[in-house]
């Protein structure tokens, strides 16, 4: 029985990405195919991110930096050995095969990402709200210029030459993935301690919350998945540069992050598809589309200036308490109405 | 050592600039406690205004000393009205909002002007008209000093001491630190704390006009996105000198210019961009409230 709680959803999530990929290859426009896996990246950093800014309140500018390193290293895995690894896994089909070595690449890519995590959560996480948002923006761009400035994968020019691994397919797991973690740390011990610090810290660390560790290690997971991210990106592109990876990135994630509710998972999902089509889709206005864009923002934080979601959850539970509450209303209403 | 002196130069005059603009973040976060993201977007508005302001004017009179005046007066003049409106507009109705919309909302304020600005005035670098002709003042084995360069350390100096005596010495400048200190008491001694907060805005943004017509000057290609990263390095700068603290983003923006030139003379030209955040990173490390800036102590 316990089993089927938690092999359902596993089974139910590999089916459908593998529909999802099956019709995308065959029936799908390519065009949406794209838009697709850019709405699973996102949604992969998003939600990463929100468990930085959203449920531990440290206030990260400089996601697209985790972005690039997870990009250029799993990059740089499958380019110099990837070959060599293929040729080992040849008995394998190959399907299965490129799957592996992505794989393997992701998670090379997400934990050097990690690492870099700690080596800069360590000393910047003891800094608050504001110097802590510009210190981080300084560690994103440092991370574009070091990168610019690294001959061995391109520099200025860009890097390629690696294989196209990516499919929908482990987008989409990823993106299960990603939120399965998420969600499941939000709920136990840990995350209580998380929202805790967000809500107060001082008041966190006085009933013996390690603030330190547990901040750090929000951000070392948040890096992590944005290092999958990253490698799911090159390895799709088969190009990238420096340039993918500025400040402006790291805006569009805090944008979604905060446009879908500090704090709530399905929000972060719901900002991210919005976003990523909306952009997409605002292409037919030309140069105007920018334009249109920040104008959007900017009106979308007025007059919701919590997010969409606030810090709610949209689920099923919600929807149906919520429905039951307006039609047990709706029959108090006919009550009073046929007593009176 | 043969080249420092020239260094140093270059750097305080790119220093004095980027002091100005990171007065504009410090006096807006002194007061509202927000980093305006749109603030390096109005030194580009700024130099705009002034390239269109001398275009107007005929050669003769652009190269006089009224012509100066009217350009850097217009300008400022012109940024300073867009930031109140700004101020108006996007950030006093979220007064009352959590901080992250509002800083949500500077941020698309910035991409607004970013990309309006291509659209108003064309995505393509343009020549800013050189009013004043850069010929070299000082000139000995060691270094070089233009009369540009001396021109914006001087009037940038000035700004930043005239700055220092409205704020010091005034009325609107007492106001201005009442409501820094603490807004919900400086509005019960009966001041206007909104026409203050949006004169602060005026002031910050008439500063980083100046800024950007002096930036024109010593380097003369100016683009719709050229506030990005100038922006970026003024917000560090303000914070390495201590937020909301006036003399500490002057030192912070010196001390960034004269850090960015002599990487660019010492190291590689390629870590320029680097350098600034590196400084940053230090001086939080060691300083978190800045240089000048006071620590906060933490009360429960």
């Amino acid at each position: 029985m316990k089993c089927l709680r938690t092999c359902l959803p596993l089974l139910a999530a590999v089916v459908l990405a593998l529909t999802t990929e099956f019709v995308a290859n065959n029936w799908l426009n390519p065009r949406y195919a794209l838009l697709l896996l850019y709405i699973a990246l996102n949604v992969i950093l998003v939600v990463g991110l929100n468990l930085i800014n959203g449920f531990t309140g440290q206030f990260s500018l400089g996601h697209a930096g985790f972005m690039a390193v997870g990009a250029y290293v799993s990059a740089a895995l499958t380019a110099f050995h990837g070959k060599a690894a293929l040729g080992a896994l040849v008995f394998l089909p190959a399907a299965v095969a490129n799957g592996v070595l992505l794989n393997t690449a992701l998670l090379g890519g997400g934990l050097a990402a990690a690492v870099v995590g700690v080596v800069v959560g360590l000393p910047t996480l003891r800094l608050r709200g504001d110097y802590l948002a510009i210190a981080t923006l300084g560690f994103g761009e440092m991370v574009r210029i070091v990168i610019l400035n690294l001959d061995v994968v391109g520099g200025a020019t860009g890097f390629g030459g690696f294989p196209k691994l990516t499919t929908l397919f482990w987008a989409l797991v990823w993106v299960w993935i990603t939120i399965a973690a998420v969600k499941n740390l939000v709920l136990t011990v840990h995350g209580r301690a998380l929202l805790a610090i967000r809500e107060d810290e001082i008041a966190a660390e006085s009933v013996g919350i390690n603030t330190t560790f547990y901040k750090v290690s929000a951000f070392v997971v948040g890096a992590f998945f944005a290092g999958v991210a990253g490698g799911l990106f090159a390895h799709f592109l088969l190009y990238i540069n420096p340039a993918s990876f500025d400040f402006l990135k790291s805006v569009e994630l805090v944008v979604m992050v905060v446009l879908g509710g500090m704090g709530s998972l399905t929000g972060s999902v719901v900002a991210a598809v919005v976003l990523t089509v909306l952009r997409e889709y605002l292409r037919v206005l030309g140069a105007y589309r920018l334009v249109i864009y920040a104008a959007l923002l900017v009106a979308m934080m007025l007059i919701r200036p919590t997010g969409l979601l606030g810090g709610k959850e949209l689920s099923w539970r919600a929807i149906r308490v919520r429905w039951q509450r307006l039609f047990k209303r709706g029959a108090e209403g006919r009550g009073r109405s046929a007593a009176a | 050592m043969d080249r420092f002196l020239d260094l140093l130069v270059n750097g305080i005059a790119w220093g004095s600039a980027l002091a100005l603009i990171a007065l504009g973040y410090t006096m807006v976060y002194g007061v509202l406690r927000l980093i305006n993201f749109a603030h390096g977007d109005l030194y580009m508005v700024g130099a705009f205004l002034g390239y269109y302001i001398a275009r107007l004017l005929s050669p003769n009179v652009q190269h006089s000393v009224l012509g100066g005046f009217l350009i850097f007066a217009g300008s400022m003049l012109g940024s300073a009205l867009l930031g109140m409106l700004i101020e108006r507009i996007a950030y006093r109705p979220l007064r009352r909002a959590p901080r992250l919309a509002a800083l949500i909302t500077a941020i698309g304020v910035s991409l607004f002007l970013e990309y309006g600005g291509q659209i108003v005035f064309g995505a393509d670098p343009k020549f800013f008209p050189q009013f004043i002709t850069s010929r070299p003042l000082i000139e000995t084995a060691a270094f070089t000093l233009s009369n540009l360069q001396a021109f914006v350390i001087l009037f940038s100096l000035g700004l930043m001491v005239a700055l220092h005596l409205l704020v010091m010495r005034t009325k609107v400048g007492r106001a201005m630190r009442a409501v820094s200190y603490d807004n919900q008491a400086a509005a019960l001694m009966g001041i206007n704390t909104d026409r203050i907060i949006s004169l602060t805005f005026a002031f910050g943004s008439a500063l980083a006009a100046a800024a950007g017509i002096m930036v024109g000057l010593l380097n003369p290609k100016i683009d719709p996105i050229m506030g990005l990263l100038p922006g970026i390095k003024a917000f560090a700068a303000a914070v390495v000198g201590g937020i909301g603290n006036i003399p500490g983003a002057m030192l912070g923006g010196l001390l960034m210019g004269v850090a960015e030139y002599l990487v660019v003379g010492y190291v590689s030209s390629s870590y320029r961009d680097a350098i600034g955040f590196a400084v940053l990173i230090l001086i939080l490390l060691f300083r978190p409230s800045g240089l000048l800036g006071k620590g906060v102590v933490e009360k429960v």
